[in-house]
């Protein structure tokens, strides 16, 4: 039944990657101006600009192109970016690691802090410090984050000299440069994520703090630490990683905000600038990473609240 | 001789408080004394504070209430004055609670073991070594299924009574001096509360601790209270040993209960129609129909529920549907009602085939066909008033609106004997009862041909169940509607149903007119129901557990069969090599009255005369002695 359920999503998440690849795909398309045109920019005469359009396979119907495209991709052969001729793996290598190392840092920071804030604000309801995250968070999640980096740059870096304003990467740093460097953009996006999902573990506890059998707990005289780690958070699971999923995709595609205030090349702001300069093979393929992300984030932590429902881990 | 006094509640006072800060007494000075190896029942209706009391007992309040007098010692130990850090050692380890439903007070992620043995570690009574054998011991003792190894499931892989006795293990587990029970058998069917009653019977005297007992239920306090104290409106209206209470109650309020306990279903009991509303061609009727859940393959659902039924309701008629939780009598009203397409068979309204699926239905077949639902507090949105509640279907089937409207929600309110300001009320402000006349009221107001009633009194007290039924006689009386009502109930059932049909594990065992379901020859099933029905009577428990079909039907599980009998497994009567292997034939006793059985009515007859004669031997040693 579990792996039935579990393979289920999987093909579920397999049909949303193919549906989105199409729009990527027509949208990429119709969007104005042509990319032969781009190329030769003021040299174009009708002739050069079939001959590259024929070479760039350009005069295939639709459905062709689609699906050579897909298989390219499939295969990993993510093309040629057609503004400067270079191939997209290089451009998208160098900046995807750094993508990958910066939500990695921002999860790896926020999660844990995140899931104890929120398990300590649901212990104590109405106290002191559930008020101050409450309202903190709260408030957090209503500000725009360049604002929160533009506050953070004014203090830390303008005002107290600590940290550097950029996140500019030579690629030669050492490792406590490293994080020298990205500190900024790290408090930034750990502030950012985390509001979200202390606010949702806080809540998903209190949910269930609601049921008979937490009331039973007490009655048992199970203290309120034991009943909100055994008793209530095994039943919350399922929201707080779908919380937790949705705000990793998040930092993976929709930094680009934060990555332009602090000069920080990650995939986003490559898309970006792609966008900018009609590079479709180049969106084409950002598109397509961060849409695989979604659905792979999505995916775990559906297949974890399937795992952390007994009912389905143990059927009858 | 006097036993040692464990408990004693002296002038105990539980009030709450509103959001307008307006405080209203709930307990209003209650005392009573427990004794070491007694069970005292607290017994009333709802809101007569009998659970706030139990609870107290716990140094415990329900959110919104505060302790605002009294005392209540334990051993000595005043549990309203106790400090919040000792209140959770007294819990679970000094008084341990048990509550009405086991389905909701286990925590589905959590396997039942440690959930059993939790309290007793904690409080540092025992090793989880210790504890582990002493639950082994326990589920041995309530006479649990496989007891070495029902700790390591998760509470939905074990049946509601396992899991109501499972929750007296928890609670015993940490050898409480005290136990407080909530209800603990209401919800049952009354095959398994029997099974249950007894268990927690031999525990609490093989653990000789302590109980406090709080139902409304006096034939069930008759069975296993030692001291009764009654409670109306917080206060208490009286109090003495069962025998006392139950042979010679003094209280008026005690005698009302006494009279709402629901009779033992017999024959005579049930109401007939007026002659006015009588057609022939019945009102709904369900030919050859077979039904179930996860989908239809190959014109047979994939876990098939319901087989080979056939229900006729006459029209005004009140056809009565009984059986044990999952036999499949909610399914049966939900395809009448459309909302589970049959697999295969027909439903025919008034002699006209309808679809299956509701979406297809025609307005004034769904406005024929009303569904009213068991639980008032869900069925209710509780953000409309009930004006615009009952104004709905008005609108929708009959295009009513404002002042047409307006008179119709009034006339359908008095219909339900509801006062006409209630129009305006929302459904939280409302009773238990009250909220039930409006989930009616509301298919009513459709102008319906047929009402399917889901457990519609199940959860109400006996007495306010009691007037759901009046109303529902007199509401028949008056609309020549028909119902079907469904309940798990026979008392309920056979004091105001036309018809009975029994079904069991998806089939119909047996139907027929009221009278003639409840006067022998009895399906073999029919007479496990009948004879499980508790009597307000001390020693009738022991009595019960003596006879024949209670000794091989009472704790096993209902098994799904398309082969044979269902049956089979449960019954004292069976043929072997016979019933498991082929359907039972329809038997037909009289015009409409239907047994299915191998057995000959003849054979169903002689049984019941040995039954007869072995009671008459019974009566007549007690004389001799």
């Amino acid at each position: 039944m579990m792996t039935k359920m579990v393979l289920r999503r999987v093909a579920i998440g397999f049909a949303t990657l193919i549906v989105v690849s199409i729009i990527v795909f027509v949208m990429t398309s119709i969007l104005p101006g042509d990319v032969a045109q781009i190329i030769l920019g003021q040299s174009a005469t009708p002739e050069t600009l079939a001959a590259l359009r024929k070479e760039l396979g350009m005069d295939q119907p639709g459905y062709v192109r689609y699906f050579q495209w897909l298989g390219n991709m499939a295969t990993g052969d993510l093309g040629i970016s057609k503004a400067g001729g270079a191939t997209i793996e290089s451009l998208i290598s160098g900046r995807l690691g750094n993508t990958m190392v910066m939500s990695g840092l921002v999860a790896v920071i926020s999660i844990p802090i995140s899931i104890a804030l929120g398990l300590w604000a649901a212990m104590h309801p109405g106290a002191l410090l559930d008020r101050i995250v409450t309202f903190g968070t709260l408030s957090l999640i209503s500000v725009p984050e360049f604002f929160i980096a533009t506050i953070l740059v004014l203090i830390l870096a303008v005002e107290l000299h600590w940290l550097p304003s950029t996140a500019y990467l030579t690629g030669e740093e050492t490792f406590l440069e490293l994080l020298r460097a990205l500190a900024m953009p790290l408090i930034t996006l750990v502030i950012v994520v985390s509001a979200q999902m202390i606010r949702m573990t806080r809540a998903g506890i209190l949910n269930v703090m609601s049921s008979p059998y937490i009331e039973m707990a007490i009655l048992k005289g199970v203290p309120r630490r034991r009943i909100i780690l055994r008793h209530a958070f095994f039943n919350a699971i399922g929201p707080i990683v779908n919380v937790i999923a949705l705000n990793l995709a998040y930092l993976v595609s929709g930094v680009v905000v934060v990555e332009t205030i602090f000069s920080y090349p990650g995939l986003a702001k490559l898309m970006i600038d792609g966008v900018q300069t009609r590079d479709l093979p180049l969106v084409q393929a950002c598109a397509m990473i961060f849409c695989s992300t979604y659905v792979l984030l999505i995916l775990l932590a559906d297949v974890a609240s399937i795992m952390s429902n007994p009912r389905l881990r143990n059927p009858k | 001789m006097q036993k040692e006094k464990l408990a004693e509640v002296k002038d105990l006072k539980i009030y709450a408080k509103n959001d307008d800060g307006d405080i209203i007494p709930i307990v209003k000075g209650v005392s009573f004394d427990i004794h070491k190896g007694e069970v005292v029942a607290l017994i009333g209706e709802s809101g007569s504070g009998k659970t706030t009391i139990s609870l107290a007992s716990l140094a415990y309040t329900k959110p919104g209430l505060y302790f605002a007098g009294g005392e209540l010692l334990v051993d000595g130990e005043d549990m309203l004055k106790a400090e919040p850090l000792r209140t959770r050692e007294i819990r679970g380890s000094k008084v341990a609670y048990l509550a009405q439903s086991a389905a909701a007070t286990f925590n589905p992620a959590i396997t039942i073991g440690e959930q059993v043995t939790e309290s007793a570690v904690l409080h540092g009574k025992l090793s989880q070594g210790e504890a582990n054998k002493r639950a082994v011991e326990l589920y041995h003792a309530l006479e649990l299924p496989d007891p070495e190894r029902i700790g390591f499931r998760y509470p939905h892989q074990v049946s509601g009574g396992q899991l109501q006795r499972l929750m007296a293990a928890m609670a015993l587990c940490g050898k409480p001096d005290l136990m407080v029970l909530d209800e603990p058998t209401t919800a049952l069917d009354v095959t398994t509360q029997i099974e249950v009653l007894k268990a927690f019977k031999k525990v609490i005297h093989e653990e000789n601790s302590a109980a406090v007992y709080v139902t409304h239920d006096l034939s069930v306090v008759a069975q296993i209270a030692d001291y009764i104290v009654v409670l109306y409106g917080g206060e208490v209206m009286e109090q003495g040993t069962a025998d006392e209470i139950i042979n010679n109650p003094g209280h008026v309020y005690t005698q009302r209960l006494m009279a709402a306990v629901r009779p033992k279903p017999q024959a005579g009991l049930g109401s007939s129609v007026g002659v006015e509303h009588e057609r022939d061609i019945p009102a709904i009727r369900i030919k050859d129909m077979t039904a179930g859940y996860g989908g239809i393959v190959n014109g047979e659902p994939k876990i098939p529920i319901l087989q080979d039924i056939n229900v006729s309701v006459k029209n005004g008629h009140v056809v009565g549907v009984i059986g044990e939780s999952g036999c499949g009598k909610s399914t049966l009203a939900r395809v009448m009602a459309g909302l589970l397409p049959q697999a295969h068979g027909t439903v025919e309204l008034d002699d006209v085939e309808l679809e299956g699926d509701l979406r297809n239905r025609r307005l004034e077949e769904l406005q024929k066909v009303q569904f009213v639902f068991q639980m008032a507090d869900t069925a209710l949105n509780p953000k409309q008033v009930i004006g615009d509640i009952i104004g709905r279907p008005l609108e929708f089937y009959h295009g009513l609106k404002g002042k047409q409207k307006h008179a119709k929600v009034m006339e359908i309110l008095e219909m339900v004997e509801l006062p006409a300001d209630f129009a305006s009320r929302y459904p939280m402000e409302l009773s238990g009862g009250q909220k039930q006349r409006i989930n009616m009221a509301r298919s009513l107001a459709a102008n319906p041909e047929v009402m399917l009633c889901d457990e519609v009194t199940s959860a109400l007290d006996s007495i306010v169940g009691a007037n759901v039924i009046r109303l529902l006689t007199a509401l028949r009386d008056r609309t020549g509607v028909s119902f079907v009502f469904i309940s798990h109930d026979l008392s309920t059932v056979a004091s105001f149903a036309d018809e009975i049909v029994v079904l069991y594990a998806g089939r119909i065992v047996e139907q027929g007119p009221t009278d003639e379901v409840l006067m022998p020859p009895y399906h073999p099933y029919t007479r496990l129901l009948i004879s499980s029905v508790p009597e307000l009577r001390i020693g009738w428990l022991e009595d019960t557990m003596q006879k024949r079909e209670m000794a091989v039907g009472i704790a096993k599980d209902v098994e799904i069969t398309s082969v044979g009998c269902p049956f089979f497994n449960r019954c004292p009567m069976g043929i072997e090599g016979t019933c498991e292997k082929q359907n039972p034939p329809i038997r037909e006793l009289s015009s409409g009255h239907e047994i299915s059985c191998h057995r000959t009515v003849e054979e169903l007859e002689e049984v019941e005369l040995e039954v007869q004669m072995a009671l008459g031997q019974e009566n007549a040693d007690k004389l001799v002695v």
